[in-house]
């Protein structure tokens, strides 16, 4: 009579473990979504809205773990050549498009050298680096580089790389082909409908090629247009999935304090959203180098994590994020010391005229973050008037660098020479757009180090060069480094496998499924 | 009967005077009390009142003292609503004064003006002139008086009416006084008490709106309003009811003392109606 028992003692053990728990197919995620997406094709559209919600209709050849290391999608396997400039995928063979016809390589090929080429400037940053594309057999396609491109391999994400299908959009006019209004991806999600202004509705991708995914049976993004309205839908039972962004920052610790409530930051390391200060380099006190040291000391950037992020995020030390790769971790922090502020200050010689401050008119987090900046630099003797605007007059000041400083923030892109050069790079001083550099920062030095770093070869080299950019931003501070930001995503806790990647607010339900 | 006298008459004037000068003295006080920026950042978050000593109204979602908040916000609701007020006048008395004393082209041409400004509701006027000046404490100044005057000048119109064939305006102009001395020396002093009643009762609205503003996020953000406060508490009004309370209770108090004066002031200058109405 020994064996029952023993099973029985088995049996309790693997009770105990609830983490072990079996994914359960079926139940369908109310979630939200904000603001209301202004289409759903993805590749043509680029906002954030349209990438949470599509990103789980369409795929990329490609998805990233969260220390955005590449994983199989739509490719099951890839070479690099030794030289850097010719790289193989392989494709899986068993996968179809929503309406049933197959995906192959001449649809990567379209993707990427027609559909991307006109309408996606993201994808277009990295198509210039690409000398061809071209389908080897059905299932192989190989793109040939015209000089090594580090950050290539991070390229692939659905946002930035979709695929979308040939037999569809080829010889069509693409911004105005019906299948726009029902799209047609490879994920594991379908459309099935979109009421405006209330509900967009997606349904399980029955013939998904991986076996048993997705476990839910729909997954529909509600559109509620106030902040405090889409607290309360969560709170009572509407929805399930609050994803970033959809709640005041103030209403996360009592939405986080609910029984059987999670919440999770990751999900967002390839955007990695860094906010910064942008310090106009052209006039003002502002173009002193000591200045802008002395704002970096003067801030309390802690104090704003703590108490305006709820403690999410982390305080960055240069200009290169903790999630950037090449971050030079050598450097000395700007902590928060008003004394040293003090010290610069009576080194210029600033004779407290006044500099403007705009914030960023996203909504009551912001405006308390410039409060308290603002009250940060005048308790060093900086003379700060913030001038308030809407989003219109905000994007035109910058676009139109008048302003001595401002708040923004921006996208990494997982690699340096998407997301983090463009800030600093002269050439890319342009008026009309607050996303360049803004700041007009231009030193030679920096432009050569980040040219040379985007295609140098092997990583090693690029490393070296990028440590040495971040030393010399470092000591010039072009804007300030406020703050990575960590954005919650809140859910509760019976919703399982919520984030498995570095774009997991994005291609999320793949994965989840609910326990009963 | 002297001045006071008639005004103390009126129990609720009386109350009202005493909360005024209550808040024009927390005005006043403010930096000595507070000598620090009410926008500094001096304890933790979100204490409630009483928590910690020296904080007897609590703190704010980023630590600033609610206290200091409310001392320094009154004399910008003070200062806004009294030199609007005296912007307003301004505009209001003159027009109304020539519209008035000249009557026949003269009045229907600045009377349409005044209706033009009459027909669009005042708040909205007020939300437009801010944003497009850009929030500061002048703008809004000027934003207040601009929606304020039309009631002024109709008011001092209707008086000028009245009184410009009054004898003793029959005898000035005999003795060949010239109409700027008639207006200014003769008939404007007599319609003194209707527009300081008037004034009194600006200033309160001057108040509200102001608070109004600022609350919708068009305030100066350079200072620190009764409406800044509360637009600012509007999102945590579930998790913290005081940063909201306060200031509201702020409000509420000058407004209403305001009113009351005002109506002491009534009483006050006009003996017969307040007699009359006992």
């Amino acid at each position: 009579m020994k064996t029952p028992l023993a099973c029985a003692i088995a049996a309790c053990g693997l009770a105990a473990l609830p983490a072990m728990a079996e994914p359960q197919s079926g139940g369908v995620i109310n979630t939200v979504i904000q603001p209301e997406p202004p289409g759903l094709v993805l590749g043509m559209i680029q906002n954030a809205p349209t990438r949470t919600v599509a990103g789980n209709i369409y795929e990329g050849l490609l998805r990233y773990d969260t220390d955005l290391n590449p994983m199989p999608q739509l490719a099951t396997s890839w070479e690099e050549s030794d030289d850097g400039l010719t790289y193989t995928f392989h494709l899986r063979e068993d996968v179809t498009w929503h309406d049933g016809e197959p995906f192959t390589a001449e649809d990567v090929v379209f993707s990427a050298d027609v559909f991307h080429r006109e309408l996606n400037p993201s994808a277009r940053a990295v198509l210039q680096h690409v000398e061809s594309i071209e389908a080897t057999d059905d299932h192989t396609v190989v793109f040939t580089l015209s000089q090594p491109f580090g950050p290539f391999m991070l390229s692939f994400e659905a946002g930035t790389f979709t695929m979308v299908p040939k037999h569809v959009y080829e010889g069509t006019d693409f911004r105005n082909n019906e299948a726009n209004n029902h799209p047609i991806g490879t994920g594991p999600f379908k459309f099935e409908n979109w009421d405006r202004g209330t509900v967009i509705e997606l349904v399980k991708n029955e013939d998904y090629y991986e076996e048993g995914l997705p476990y839910l049976d729909g997954v529909n993004w509600h559109i509620i247009p106030d902040g405090a309205s889409r607290a309360v839908a969560y709170e009572n039972g509407t929805v399930d999935v609050l994803p970033y962004g959809t709640v005041e920052n103030f209403d996360v610790p009592r939405l986080s304090e609910m029984e059987n409530t999670c919440i999770t930051q990751e999900g967002h390391e390839y955007f990695s959203p860094f906010a910064m200060l942008w310090m106009n380099n052209r006039e003002g006190p502002t173009a002193d180098k000591r200045f802008r040291q002395a704002v970096m000391y003067a801030m309390n950037r802690e104090f704003a994590r703590d108490v305006l992020w709820n403690g999410l995020g982390e305080v960055p030390l240069s200009a290169f994020g903790s999630n950037a790769r090449f971050q030079n971790e050598d450097l000395e922090p700007y902590d928060h010391d008003p004394e040293k502020a003090r010290e610069l200050l009576d080194e210029m010689g600033y004779d407290g005229e006044e500099v403007t401050l705009l914030p960023l008119p996203y909504g009551e987090t912001w405006t308390r973050w410039a409060e308290a900046v603002q009250q940060n630099l005048s308790e060093v003797g900086i003379n700060v008037r913030t001038e308030s605007t809407d989003v219109g007059g905000w994007n035109q000041r910058l676009g139109e660098w008048d302003y001595d400083l401002a708040f923004t923030y921006l996208y990494q892109y997982g690699d340096p020479a998407l997301g983090i050069s463009r800030t600093y790079l002269s050439d890319n001083i342009e008026k009309g757009s607050p996303w360049n550099n803004v700041e007009g920062y231009e030193n030679e030095r920096v432009d050569e180090l980040f040219n040379e770093a985007a295609t140098a070869f092997p990583e090693e080299k690029r490393e070296e060069l990028y440590h040495e950019v971040q030393e010399i931003l470092h000591e010039d501070v072009p804007v300030g480094w406020l703050l990575e930001l960590g954005f919650p995503t809140i859910y509760r806790c019976n919703v399982k496998n919520l984030v498995t990647s570095g774009v997991g607010v994005n291609d999320g339900f793949k994965d989840a499924w609910i326990e009963e | 009967m002297s001045f006071f006298a008639r005004f103390a008459q009126n129990r609720g004037a009386l109350i009202g005077l005493i909360i005024l000068i209550a808040i024009i003295a927390m005005a006043i006080l403010a930096p000595f009390l507070f000598p620090e920026s009410p926008w500094r950042m001096v304890q933790r978050p979100f204490l409630a009142p009483f928590e910690v000593d020296g904080f007897a109204l609590g703190t704010d979602t980023m630590g600033r003292n609610v206290a200091a908040g409310l001392m320094h916000g009154a004399w910008v609701s003070l200062l806004i609503g009294l030199v609007s007020t005296s912007v307003a006048l301004i505009i209001g008395v003159p027009l109304g004064a020539i519209a008035g004393y000249y009557g026949g082209l003269v009045d229907d041409a600045l009377m349409r003006f005044t209706e033009f400004f009459q027909t669009i509701p005042n708040f909205a006027l007020a939300i437009v002139l801010v944003a497009i000046m850009q929030p500061s404490v002048t703008s809004i100044v000027l934003a207040i008086a601009i929606v304020s005057w039309p009631p002024v000048a109709r008011l001092v119109r209707a008086e000028f009416m009245s009184l410009r064939n009054r004898e003793y305006v029959e005898a000035a102009r005999l003795v060949g006084q010239g109409n700027a001395t008639i207006i200014l020396k003769q008939i404007l002093p007599n319609t003194l008490s209707p527009i300081i009643v008037l004034a009194s009762l600006m200033v309160a609205t001057a108040i509200l709106l102001e608070s109004a503003l600022s609350f919708l996020g068009l305030g100066d953000p350079n200072v620190m309003s009764w409406g800044y406060m509360i637009g600012a508490a509007r999102t945590v009004i579930r998790q913290a009811w005081w940063l909201s309370f306060f200031p509201g209770m702020a409000i509420l108090l000058t407004v209403l003392a305001l009113n009351l004066v005002g109506e002491g002031l009534d009483d006050a200058l006009n003996p017969k109606l307040a007699r009359e109405r006992q």
